[in-house]
């Protein structure tokens, strides 16, 4: 096909035929204020070696976990990749291949997702599961959209210890719906008194976050308890699904569907994003399951072969009655997760996640001999620790070389002063040491 | 194709059967023939209003979903739960043990607009030309 950019008399009949002069009448409807006037700003010609050099400067005025000790965490985990994970993904059968639309033709991709479905099961507790979804928060709002076809209820009750960023997707996904959002304990967990008196027989779900936003370990089995009663669903969402190396899986504890962020497994951190979200549930509800799904079956000399199932859902084929309008993966991330969860094993990722835990619990040592640790709820690898003046605080710790954590009042005002706290397997005891002397000596 | 003379049938390929005081629908030969081995039935629930021409149920095939519309108002009274373990039954035997829902009509006179059989025969043949 030949390409030949618009000519003039090309613009001309187009316009004319949707009865406008001119192409700056397309926009006159867009604010004067943020309409660009004149040429862009752009700096006069350069040699290719020299705009390497440019942004070679520009990029060294980064600062992150490459150049801090960071206790970053908030939904987004510092962990350690190997290499290979790299090379891996690298290679250009996956690198360079979207989503399949003749998907039978590549097995090696159905297979993969294949094997990336079969861990988020066996991490989840749940039985099915789908071919991941563009990122955490996605999948929770998702989630809600499912629970609402399958219990045909239209009100969904979401913690306000869920992530600030995903009660926010769910807000937009859910704008012709009643979401309410119930308040939190003085023990930084879902209120459950508020959960009692608000689930009722117009209730779709329960979303609540494990461990949640404070980092509290919530106790799932009571929610789930009350959820039942009122057969309302329980939707668990997890951001860091390390925790579950240690901690019993959402399908255990009574969840119906199982949502979050695989960014931890494999998945550099990267400014916030993309990462792949994972989506599952109960084999019961797998007609209602939005995107891709993969199967295995055999061919007809009975040999081993990968399909994409239940399509029937998808929008390609039920269009407006599809169970959602997402009918694609995150297959390239959910690839780096899959294989960073091979190189871990089961047994790995129960050592790392002890490491999480047993470093967290170090620092949370540590870190009491000078300021106030307010909670007393059992977490995982992140907590809440309080200091007077604490965003100055945090100041001070940047330029002694540490990312000393997130303030809460950004999302939460009432909790000035308060700092969300993350350890990963990859602090080690000496910094953790550095950061408690580092916090001593700025709080003099 | 099989299109039995004492049922009623609808443009959307479904059939009515009057049955004492209700109604039995489900979808005809010619429909489960087209859509290929039929893998999950949705079944409406009992108790559920609906109202003619409304999508109450659907019939799925490994390549593709097809809604059933209601050929009367009124509520359903009675699904067939074999369908949720054997949906193949609709393809086995559409016009008997395949049925889908039986529903209590609010004004029976709405059956009137439906084909007989020679109609939709001759409704298919049409469509079938085009």
């Amino acid at each position: 096909m030949e390409y030949t950019s618009l000519s003039d008399e090309d613009i001309e009949a187009m316009l004319g035929s949707i009865g406008v002069s001119s192409i700056e009448e397309l926009f006159s409807h867009l604010p004067e204020a943020l309409r660009l006037r004149g040429r862009l700003d752009l700096p006069c010609l350069a040699s290719e070696e020299e705009v390497i050099e440019r942004l070679q400067e520009l990029a060294g005025n980064n600062s992150g976990s490459h150049t801090h000790t960071s206790f970053l965490g908030g939904g987004v985990y510092d962990h350690f990749i190997p290499s290979v994970v790299k090379h891996m993904l690298l290679r250009s059968e996956f690198y360079s291949s979207y989503t399949p639309y003749q998907p039978e033709l590549s097995q090696g991709n159905l297979q993969a997702m294949f094997e990336f479905q079969t861990m988020v099961c066996e991490i989840t507790g749940l039985e099915v599961a789908n071919a991941s979804m563009y990122d955490g928060s996605t999948s929770t709002a998702e989630a809600a959209l499912m629970a609402m076809r399958i219990t045909r209820r239209p009100k969904v009750l979401v913690s306000s210890l869920l992530h600030p960023s995903y009660r926010s997707v769910l807000r937009t996904f859910l704008v012709n719906s009643p979401v309410v959002e119930l308040g939190l304990t003085p023990g930084a967990a879902t209120n459950l008194a508020e959960l009692e008196s608000a689930v009722d027989c117009e209730t779709a779900c329960m979303i609540v976050q494990f461990p949640n936003f404070f980092g509290t370990v919530e106790d799932l089995e009571a929610i789930a308890d009350i959820c039942w009663h009122k057969g309302a669903l329980m939707v668990v969402v997890t951001n860091e699904p390390f925790c579950f190396g240690v901690l019993k899986s959402p399908g255990e504890l009574g969840a119906d569907i199982a949502v979050g962020e695989f960014q931890p497994f494999g998945i550099p951190v990267s400014y916030g994003g993309p990462y792949a979200g994972f989506f599952a549930s109960r084999m019961k509800h797998v007609r209602q399951m939005p995107g891709r799904m993969i199967g295995e079956t055999v061919d007809v000399k009975g040999r081993r072969g990968y399909v994409v199932t239940l399509a029937t859902r998808e929008q390609f084929i039920r269009r407006e009655k599809a169970t959602s309008n997402i009918c694609t993966s995150q297959s390239l991330f959910a690839l780096a997760s899959t294989i960073y969860l091979s190189l871990l094993g089961s047994r790995g990722l129960r050592e790392l996640s002890e490491q999480n835990l047993s470093k967290a619990e170090y620092a949370k040592r540590r870190l009491g001999e000078h300021v106030e640790l307010p909670f007393a709820a059992p977490t995982f690898n992140e907590f809440v620790y309080k200091c007077p003046g604490a965003r100055g605080v945090l100041g001070k710790l940047a330029r002694k070389g540490f990312l000393g954590g997130v303030p809460l009042d950004e999302h939460y005002p009432e909790f000035t002063d308060h700092v969300l706290f993350a350890v990963t397997e990859r602090r080690t005891r000496d910094e953790i040491d550095g950061f408690a002397d580092a916090l001593k000596g700025v709080l003099g | 194709m099989d299109t039995p003379e004492h049922l009623k049938y609808t443009t959307e390929h479904e059939w009515a059967k009057v049955d004492g005081d209700l109604v039995v629908v489900g979808i005809t030969d010619f429909a489960q023939d087209a859509l290929g081995e039929i893998v999950y039935v949705e079944l409406p629930d009992k108790g559920d209003e609906i109202t003619k021409g409304d999508s109450f149920a659907a019939v799925e095939s490994t390549k593709s979903v097809s809604d059933l519309f209601a050929p009367i108002s009124g509520e359903i009274v009675d699904i067939n739960e074999v369908l949720i373990e054997s949906p193949e039954t609709v393809n086995d035997d559409p016009y008997g043990e395949g049925w889908i829902a039986k529903i209590s009509p609010y004004d029976r006179v709405e059956l009137e607009d439906l084909m007989n059989s020679d109609d939709y025969n001759d409704y298919v043949e049409s469509q079938f030309e085009e």
